[in-house]
């Protein structure tokens, strides 16, 4: 599954998309960004609260398929330009991140 | 720890070189170093898990020198064989390297913490995603590392 029809099945807000075409294979939730680098695997959806600009290069480095901003956390503009510059997909939502997990747990099955 | 780095030595004299100044000051661009790394990896066809593992290693090295050392400089020696990050600042220095590779020691300071930082991941997560990482580090004079990824 696409990161576009990922976003389109959840219905999760475009943030920005460079790379909508990008594969999920699976997904990781977390905020400590070390930990994610140290766990998350390459294609995952990424699902956080943390919305600093950090996860823009965190994201990038661990190289996963989309990063999911759950809770309606808003990330600050420089965030969104940035993501949209380094080709790094940053959807948003309002659930939990416990609920964003378990539907992306389920629609990458 | 690896302590036999003669090879990391000849890599270090052969191949291409990078070197990047590390702001310390600007904990938001942070990584910059470690993301243009990863795109001259790219470039030089290397495998994209091989450049996952190189270029968060250098992010955590980055960041630890933001956050302790008020910055520092990164150089990465890439050669046929291996790629070769060596990490050099003039911080505090590390009391007790054993302590600080321990997953969930940390000495950041809250306002770090608040940003996702500070887990005590940083020492652990470059010593996993290389074959060979040594620390170098003297107590007011700063602290070297040295990390070797195998091609």
């Amino acid at each position: 599954m696409t990161v576009r029809e990922l976003a389109a099945q959840l219905s999760l807000r475009e943030l920005a998309m460079p790379d909508g075409d990008r594969e999920v294979e699976g997904g990781y939730t977390g905020d400590l960004l070390s930990w994610v680098m140290g766990r998350a695997q390459s294609g995952d959806a990424w699902i956080t609260i943390m919305s600093n600009l950090n996860i823009v290069a965190v994201a990038s480095l661990a190289d996963v398929a989309c990063v999911i901003l759950a809770e309606d956390v808003v990330p600050e503009q420089d965030v969104v330009k940035t993501a949209m510059a380094k080709g790094v997909n940053l959807l948003g939502a309002k659930e939990s991140s416990f609920a964003l997990s378990a539907a992306v747990a389920k629609a990458v099955q | 720890m690896s302590t036999d780095l003669s090879e990391t030595v000849r890599c270090m004299t052969e191949g291409l070189q990078f070197h990047f100044d590390v702001d310390g000051d600007n904990f938001t661009s942070a990584g910059q170093a470690s993301v243009q790394v990863k795109k001259n990896l790219r470039q030089l066809g290397i495998p994209p898990e091989t450049i996952r593992r190189v270029s968060i290693a250098m992010y955590e090295g980055e960041i630890n020198m933001v956050i302790h050392a008020g910055g520092g400089t990164a150089d990465v020696y890439v050669n046929e064989s291996s790629i070769v990050i060596v990490l050099d600042d003039t911080g505090p220095g590390i009391p007790n390297i054993e302590q600080a590779m321990q997953e969930g020691f940390s000495t950041a300071p809250d306002t770090i913490r608040s940003l996702g930082f500070g887990a005590g991941m940083g020492l652990p997560n470059m010593k996993r995603y290389t074959d060979e990482m040594q620390i170098e580090s003297t107590v007011g004079v700063g602290t070297k590392i040295t990390m070797k990824v195998n091609l």
